[in-house]
């Protein structure tokens, strides 16, 4: 193996470089910082924001699909076991079988479309259950009172109930959103763009530096975007922040 | 549809669904053990527990790809490196349930075992594992469904798997190669996921179904 790369060195220049490349490589840092500050407005911060856009985009779809199903569930309860099972069937199936088949669907093709319906598709469980857990949560007390005092149904829902189970709601978007970060990194599979552009671009190039780079912003992503819908979620529970103070 | 068929129908079919299905077994056998292992030694420390509870709470925050990449340094192209990948997928779910179960074991149960003259032990074997178990299933079931759908990544680093049809259809272009490969795994991760979902049923201790039952699920 050795003589033959020194004969082609010797023959092609445009190859040595190339080899010399790869000795130079073995030798480099684990983070090349240079690479990352060249690549940073071009590359890095494009697939970041890219990132963002495939996950956030998706809760949102999810979110405005899982609020009346939930609500819809909660009064038909009959609906629950059959929704929860079609919608863990759906989250079950592998991300990149899913990029796959939604791809051959005439009218979506490659690009961000695929994955934003997949990733739909995923956090359709998590959202739903926790629609109708906080929902259920609100004590029936309270719903009477509401009565009592006049309300309509719907004042009732948008007033009372709603409200009532948001922190639970905003719950299950914190699970869905660490969720879909981590998956819409497969997205690069057919061209959705994301972080997962940039670790596989690492991977098949065998440069460590682009892998922890779309590895720990991804991760980054999902642990900060976690904390923040904490932080929403204890705003959104004024009243247990009282209790606790 | 004939088209699919013709690639299940190929010699090295079996080969990749048995590549698939064994790298997945593998890695969730070793992340179980080495997540229960875990999670008892730090099941009778309150800070052990609280570590474990959150190492596992960022692991899970780490995507497949990101593991898959992170690992592929380190052992390059090949079975090693998926195998390595998913073990570490599958541990968080088994670590996290496990450690949040066996701590949750009321004390006043716990007091009853040590009454009868039971050592720390036999409270941990024959109370707290069977008391926590449904939870800590459902960490496994949650682990193996996981692993299953991230053995379709393996392909990136070589690791072979259902994966390799996906990919080999999607740079060729051949929708029927793709497709095939796309419902195999699918269908595999269902099977996973209503399989476990059984065996958890199965393995509740009949005293919870019956405490189960009276709360009325």
């Amino acid at each position: 193996m050795r003589p033959l790369r020194v004969a082609r060195v010797d023959s092609s220049p445009g190859l040595a470089l190339v080899l010399q490349d790869f000795y130079v490589e073995k030798e480099r840092p684990l983070i090349d910082w240079a690479w990352i500050s060249e690549n940073f407005s071009d590359d890095i911060l494009p697939a970041l924001l890219g990132h963002m856009y495939l996950s956030f985009v998706s809760v949102a779809i999810a979110l405005v699909i899982s609020l009346p199903a939930g609500v819809f569930v909660s009064r038909y309860r009959k609906a629950y076991a059959p929704v929860t099972f079609v919608t863990g069937i759906l989250y079950s199936i592998p991300s990149l079988a899913a990029f796959a088949i939604l791809v051959t669907v005439p009218g979506i093709g490659i690009g961000p479309r695929p994955v934003i319906i997949a990733l739909v598709a995923y956090s359709l469980l998590v959202l739903i259950r926790n629609v109708v857990a906080g929902l259920d949560a609100v004590p029936a007390e309270t719903i009477d009172a509401a009565r009592g005092m006049g309300l309509t149904a719907r004042q009732i829902l948008f007033g009372v109930e709603l409200p009532l189970a948001l922190p639970v709601i905003v719950a299950g978007v914190r699970i869905a959103t660490v969720t879909i970060i981590g998956i819409a990194t497969i997205g690069f599979f057919v061209a959705g763009g994301g972080l997962g552009q940039v670790i596989f671009s690492g991977i098949s190039r065998d440069f460590p530096t682009m892998i922890l780079t779309g590895a720990l912003l991804t991760t980054a992503l999902a642990v900060v975007t976690d904390f923040l819908l904490l932080r929403l979620e204890s705003v959104l529970r004024p009243w247990a922040r009282t209790r606790r103070a | 549809m004939d088209r699919i068929l013709e690639v299940l129908a190929r010699p090295e079919y079996p080969d990749l669904l048995w590549r698939h299905v064994s790298l997945s077994a593998a890695a969730l056998a070793i992340g179980t053990v080495i997540a229960l292992v875990v999670a008892m030694l730090v099941s009778r420390s309150p800070l052990g527990a609280f570590v474990a509870i959150n190492v596992g709470n960022v692991g899970r925050a780490v995507p497949s790809l990101a593991i898959l990449a992170l690992v592929f340094p380190l052992f390059g192209f090949g079975f090693n490196t998926a195998l390595v990948a998913l073990t570490a997928l599958a541990i968080p779910p088994i670590l996290i349930n496990a450690s949040t179960a066996l701590r949750q074991v009321s004390l006043q149960v716990i007091d009853a075992a040590r009454g009868m003259g039971f050592s720390n032990l036999q409270v941990l074997g024959r109370i707290r594992v069977p008391i926590a178990a449904p939870v800590i299933f459902a960490g496994i079931r949650t682990s193996a469904v996981q692993v299953v759908a991230s053995a379709t990544l393996a392909t990136f680093v070589g690791g072979g798997g259902l994966g390799d049809l996906i990919v080999e259809g999607y740079s060729r272009g051949d929708n029927y190669i793709m497709l095939a490969g796309a419902f195999s795994v699918a269908v595999l991760a269902i099977i996973t996921e209503l399989g476990f979902g059984g065996l958890e049923r199965a393995l509740t201790p009949k005293g919870l179904k019956v405490a189960q039952k009276r709360r009325g699920k």
